[in-house]
């Protein structure tokens, strides 16, 4: 298992957002978090990389073992373990700096000065996003000047130079039309060759078909977790089967 | 009824370009003509009835430069403390509240304050350090509240994004938050020391009064608006005040321009336009 989470809640002021989660994530695998609106998908997700620490009056309780390690240990380095657990977001967020100084970012900051292994890095990213032959002549341009799609391609490039061992990801198509939405999907499925992906989507068919676990949450609790295809085929709980029916939600 | 509220807003935008043009043309026509070579270059002569106003450029500049290199750490300092590191709601509603107060204060307050702590108290010299100390005190709110409010309008995404890719807080700041919010800090400081060197009331009892080239910050100074002021508020010359009207609106004007043109270009350079 590559992330165990054990009883872990969440409270934001005096809300519940989280309630006695209990899950395992498989190395190597694309894990899907589906429900609806507000059920606490994104705050379960930002919790694996302590995004949430960032929000005021935020409070946890239980462990998220990332490799056996509790996240959620006073010796932990929040600011290594989000190296190690990159995030793409629901909408594309590229800096304001060029193609290539988006990649090289996360790089820079943690004290890379080599600039050969910074270019090198930037151009296998960019490559393994399949986006290296879209922007080799633009790498200097402003990452504004690409499309939706392109963009979030760039982000997920952004995560990859700092070689994460885990990559969250927030509802990464949401924004983007169906063909840009297909090419980050066969993206992420390439990707779980060397990643842990978490993925988080409101989008059925695209749990279905990327994902090998899927995780049904509702009102902050997991109501059912498994493999993808049971979830879809053979749904335990009554309330899964409403909502991948699509009867609410 | 779509008419009547086209006009009044037109006619409300039209007032405001026309009360601007008409102060800025009359004194630049009341002016201009008595600005030579040697009106920006020279001494004046006898009080400044006559001669040049090259020390009052002279201290005018010194004022911007010193008031920008005390006001500006501080005002965008305390800007990224109270967004970013400050944790009291409560210190940051009396921070807010007490600069709000500070802006509204009369230049002529900070003048006598300057007076009273920097002169008798602490008994310095009149001099340009302390006038700039005074301007830089008036400047701060200013710069203040304007770069909260940018650094408050950053997008989130962006400042996640850098977390997540393991930026730590200072990283976050210096690569991330300060240039997306630069435009709107930049125009905040503009905005202030353009203020602070158009100032004659808050410099009048701190600066001293002296017609010779200031070498040091230490030495006393008499900035354009004072000598203005003197010049007018005393009948030396009006002539020679309408042509320092100009020269210190001609600064203040070169000073925005020249700021916005560098404005645009770093920003269209950040989003590749």
């Amino acid at each position: 298992m590559k992330i165990t989470v054990k009883d872990f809640n969440v409270n934001l002021d005096d809300k519940h957002i989280l309630n006695n989660i209990n899950l395992n994530i498989k190395r190597n695998s694309i894990h899907a978090i589906i429900g609806s609106s507000g059920c606490g998908k994104s705050t379960f997700i930002k919790s694996i990389n302590r995004m949430n620490d960032l929000v005021k009056n935020f409070k946890s309780s239980g462990k998220i073992l990332l490799d056996g390690k509790n996240i959620y240990d006073d010796d932990i380095d929040v600011v290594n373990l989000r190296k190690r657990v990159g995030m793409v977001f629901q909408k594309a967020n590229p800096f304001a700096k060029s193609i290539f100084d988006n990649v090289a970012y996360g790089l820079r900051i943690a004290g890379c000065e080599d600039s050969g292994y910074i270019k090198n890095t930037v151009l296998d990213s960019l490559d393994s996003v399949g986006l290296l032959d879209e922007v080799k002549d633009k790498l200097y341009e402003s990452a504004f000047k690409l499309s939706g799609g392109q963009q979030q391609r760039l982000c997920i490039a952004r995560t990859i130079a700092i070689s994460p061992e885990v990559i969250l990801m927030d509802e990464p198509c949401s924004a983007l039309d169906p063909l840009s939405t297909l090419k980050v999907e066969e993206l992420i499925n390439e990707l779980k060759d060397e990643y842990t992906i978490v993925l988080v989507t409101h989008n059925m068919q695209q749990a279905r078909r990327i994902s090998d676990y899927t995780s049904f949450f509702l009102d902050g609790v997991l109501v059912e977790n498994g493999r993808t295809e049971d979830i879809f085929s053979n749904p335990k709980c009554e309330k899964t089967e409403n909502y991948i029916a699509g009867r609410f939600g | 009824m779509d008419l009547v509220k086209k006009i009044f807003f037109t006619s409300s935008g039209m007032i405001t370009v026309a009360i601007l043009l008409v102060i800025v043309s009359y004194i630049l026509i009341k002016g201009l003509p008595f600005i030579d070579f040697e009106f920006i270059f020279s001494n004046p002569i006898d009080s400044g009835k006559s001669g040049g106003i090259f020390p009052m450029i002279i201290s005018s500049l010194y004022l911007l430069v010193l008031t920008a290199l005390i006001a500006v750490p501080v005002g965008v300092g305390s800007a990224i403390y109270m967004t970013q590191y400050c944790k009291s709601n409560t210190f940051v509603k009396v921070v807010r509240f007490c600069s709000q107060t500070l802006s509204a204060i009369p230049s002529i307050i900070y003048g006598l304050f300057g007076f009273a702590f920097l002169i008798m108290f602490l008994k310095l010299d009149w001099s340009l350090f302390t006038a700039s100390v005074v301007l830089a005190i008036m400047s701060v709110p200013t710069i203040f509240q304007v770069s909260e409010i940018s650094i408050d309008s950053v997008p989130k995404e962006l400042i996640e994004a850098s977390f997540g890719l393991g930026a730590c807080k200072s990283q976050a700041i210096t690569s991330v938050i300060l240039p997306s919010a630069i435009s709107g800090i930049f125009t905040g400081i503009i905005l202030a020391l353009t203020r602070a060197i158009s100032e004659a009331a808050a410099v009048m009892y701190v600066v001293g009064s002296t017609f010779t080239v200031p070498l040091s910050i230490f030495d006393a100074g008499r900035p354009l608006p004072l000598h203005l002021y003197i010049l007018a508020s005393e009948g030396v010359s009006a002539d020679n005040a309408y042509a320092t009207a100009s020269v210190l609106i001609i600064i203040v004007l070169v000073i925005t321009v020249f700021s916005n043109y560098c404005l645009n270009r770093y920003q269209n350079k950040m989003e590749g336009l």
